[in-house]
């Protein structure tokens, strides 16, 4: 099984999320991750999508996006030419002020930040690829693990390739 | 730019996009559309449950090629729809939908008789809109038509809320739609035409395969140059059927689970697989990975996502079936020197003479088909329900137009056949109209003689009544050891069910009372009714029986 990551650009309007989602459903399509925001063009959003799989489901499943109408165009990125991100909110119960202060080395050292802090816990904001914040996890299961939100993964291909419309 | 409410919008895009007739049932919330129609020349056709008109429109774009249009008021009215719409999805049927819907402001309420239709068609739809202002009307018909009937054709469904159909403002009706993330495709690459052109010139045993895309794409005639040219044998699939004459000696008929024993024994034997405007369904392939192991597959489809979606194939040529088998005609003549070996063609020849055997044995299925063609034109368009009826007309009604048969495919929707033959009659009232049927389909939808009888649109059914679900009890025989379930169904009189509705209904008990009962058919001005009994444990032959290969053919 490889890792797929296909940047599409979409019709900025209600329902495309819904037919997008569903046709992977119904094409039983196993997809890791989506995230969809705007773009610089207000009628335009961009979804990143991840799937696992085998090469000849992630050709399907490209042409099977192009497919759908409101999909305006889709590229399959090459993860070497790529940075693909991911953003994570952890939130552990820290009561010890000993464990508190490895926390806070071991938030320093994955380059993250503490976004809120209580008596009785601490909440951090961690950056990065998605194998960098599952590695962060795995460390804070030393502590009690109370939250965790991730993202999925956004993604953009470096210098000056990107997906445009033609 | 001109002054006007949705519902009158509505109605003046259809008459610019050269709609003539609708087939629907009206409703709380589609009713200022049926009001403004009453001052149009568009014909409206009433049906008496919604599924049928959308057979209806379904049938009638089959037969024309052009789209069918039908209407429903919102909730029940949009769902009854259904059916009929993801039946034209499967095989990719120009059919434009129109849906009442509750007024704006109670969408997502729970109003009374709301459905989310939008949600509920979007994965049997090719696309859908919900007009959120009147303005938008004229462009959105536009665009819903071009979508339709364009690229690889699909259902369309634009949902109109009440208050949208009321509501007046100024309408721009533009000659030209772009719909930005949809382009028609491009042409044939002529590089993998030239490819494609030097595996069939080399091919000691080709096979052209032709689907449902050859039809659509009116490739017929580009269809039998190629065959002629290269002296193949050409099968189709069950939407394909009529590509090519069935009386054409390079004809072999359909292949699948139930194919022909002449198409399925050649197929398997191909060395080059030429497979235009097909999908590899499973009840075309049967096991999809063994079809066809040995062969090199090209496969002409205009959808790129069907290329080795279901089949992985050598050469995968997007585009237009008939573009592409007119380029491909051209580089083969430049490869083919002489004479083709004819050997291949001896070996179709011996099997037909084999198969031409027509018996004597009652009013067999098999037996009764074959004389409905003799007694039909040969433009006649003959339609099927869904089960034996379909199997058997399929292995043994000869069709000898693209557009003359006409049956569900992929969804395979029992009560099809009805609603779609009064269609196809709308669309070609010049040639009978033939719907094969079986008792257990004709009961889903026969409240359509209602609007045959009523709105003079006369057809002609062919009850081939075994008292029986045929294809479920066949199975049963088969596959569940002879334990019944649920199979027989005790059918009405259908003779009685006819005159009741004011068709004509005929019982026919020998093959002469059917060849009288066809005649006075076709010779009568109302709809007809003709139930014939057949054998309740006669079963459907040859078969692959599921799960197994074109070659374990059983049955033979």
């Amino acid at each position: 099984m490889k890792t797929f990551i296909f940047g599409t650009l979409v019709e900025h309007k209600p329902g495309v999320l819904q037919k997008v989602s569903n046709m992977f459903r119904q094409r039983n399509f196993n997809i890791e991750s989506i995230t969809v925001g705007p773009t610089e063009r207000g009628d335009i959003a961009r979804m990143t999508i991840t799937m696992k799989g085998e090469e000849e489901d992630a050709v399907q499943l490209e042409k099977q996006l192009r497919k759908l109408i409101d999909v305006l165009e889709v590229k399959l990125l090459d993860p070497s030419e790529t940075v693909v991100r991911e953003l994570a909110l952890v939130k552990v119960r820290v009561e010890d002020w000993r464990a508190r202060s490895d926390l806070v080395n071991w938030a320093n050292i994955f380059r993250s930040r503490i976004v809120d802090v209580s008596p009785d816990s601490i909440m951090i904001e961690i950056t990065g690829a998605p194998s960098k914040i599952d590695a962060f996890l795995e460390l804070m299961k030393r502590f009690e693990l109370l939250e965790v939100s991730r993202t999925g993964i956004t993604a953009m291909e470096r210098g000056l390739n990107r997906i445009g419309l033609k | 730019m001109l002054e006007l409410s949705g519902s009158r919008a509505l109605v003046e895009a259809l008459e610019r996009e050269g709609v003539s007739v609708i087939f629907g049932l009206p409703g709380g919330a589609i009713m200022p559309v049926y009001d403004a129609l009453l001052d149009s020349g568009i014909r409206h056709i009433l049906a008496r449950h919604e599924q049928s008109a959308a057979h209806m429109a379904d049938g009638y774009a089959r037969a024309s090629g052009r789209a069918g249009v039908c209407m429903a008021t919102s909730g029940p009215g949009s769902t009854n729809l259904v059916t009929g719409i993801a039946n034209a999805y499967m095989d990719s049927s120009p059919v434009v939908a129109f849906t009442g819907q509750v007024p704006r402001a109670m969408i997502g309420r729970d109003a009374f008789q709301e459905a989310d239709i939008i949600g509920i068609t979007a994965p049997i739809t090719k696309y859908n809109y919900q007009v959120r202002s009147a303005s938008e009307i004229p462009s959105i018909v536009k665009k819903a038509f071009l979508i339709a009937t364009s690229g690889r054709p699909g259902p369309v469904l634009v949902d109109l809320p009440k208050d949208v159909q009321t509501e007046v403002a100024q309408m721009e009706f533009p000659d030209t739609v772009e719909v930005r993330g949809f382009s028609p495709p491009s042409d044939p690459d002529p590089e993998l035409l030239k490819r494609a052109a030097e595996l069939l010139a080399g091919a000691d045993a080709p096979f052209i395969l032709a689907g449902g895309g050859v039809r659509i794409s009116n490739a017929h005639l580009e269809l039998l140059r190629l065959a002629e040219l290269l002296m193949a044998p050409v099968g189709t699939t069950l939407m394909g059927k009529g590509c090519i004459r069935e009386d054409h000696p390079l004809s072999v008929g359909v292949i699948g689970m139930h194919g022909s024993p002449l198409a399925n024994t050649l197929i398997v034997k191909a060395d080059v697989l030429l497979a235009v405007g097909t999908r590899f369904a499973d009840r075309t392939t049967c096991d999809v990975k063994e079809f066809c192991k040995e062969a090199e597959i090209i496969h002409i489809d205009i959808d790129p996502a069907e290329i080795g979606k279901n089949k992985r194939v050598r050469l995968g040529i997007v585009g237009d079936a008939r573009k592409a088998l007119a380029r491909l005609t051209e580089e083969l003549a430049k490869r083919l020197k002489g004479e083709r070996p004819a050997h291949w063609y001896e070996r179709i020849k011996q099997v037909k003479a084999k198969l031409q055997n027509e018996g004597n044995d009652g009013l067999s299925a098999p037996r009764l088909l074959k004389r409905l063609r003799k007694l039909l034109p040969d433009d006649a368009i003959v339609t099927t329900e869904v089960g034996q009826n379909q199997m058997w007309a399929s292995l043994h009604f000869k069709a000898y137009g693209p557009r003359n048969f006409i049956t569900s495919g992929g969804l395979g929707t029992m009560g099809f056949g009805f609603p779609a033959a009064i269609g196809a009659k709308v669309a070609r009232p010049e040639v009978p109209v033939v719907d094969i049927a079986g008792d257990g389909s004709f009961q889903m939808t026969m409240n359509s003689l209602a609007t045959s009888v009523s709105e003079r649109i006369p057809v002609v059914v062919v009850i081939l009544n075994n008292r029986m679900l045929g294809m479920v009890a066949q199975w049963q025989r088969l596959f569940f050891r002879g334990r019944y379930s649920a199979v027989e169904i005790n059918p009405p009189d259908f003779a009685k069910i006819a005159e009741a509705y004011g068709a004509q209904g005929i019982r026919a008990e020998s093959m002469e009372e059917f060849e009288r009962a066809v005649k006075a058919a076709l010779a009568s001005d109302v709809t007809t009714v003709i139930d014939v009994p057949i054998n309740p444990e006669e079963d459907v032959f040859p078969m692959v029986p599921p799960g197994c290969k074109l070659e374990d053919m059983i049955g033979v």
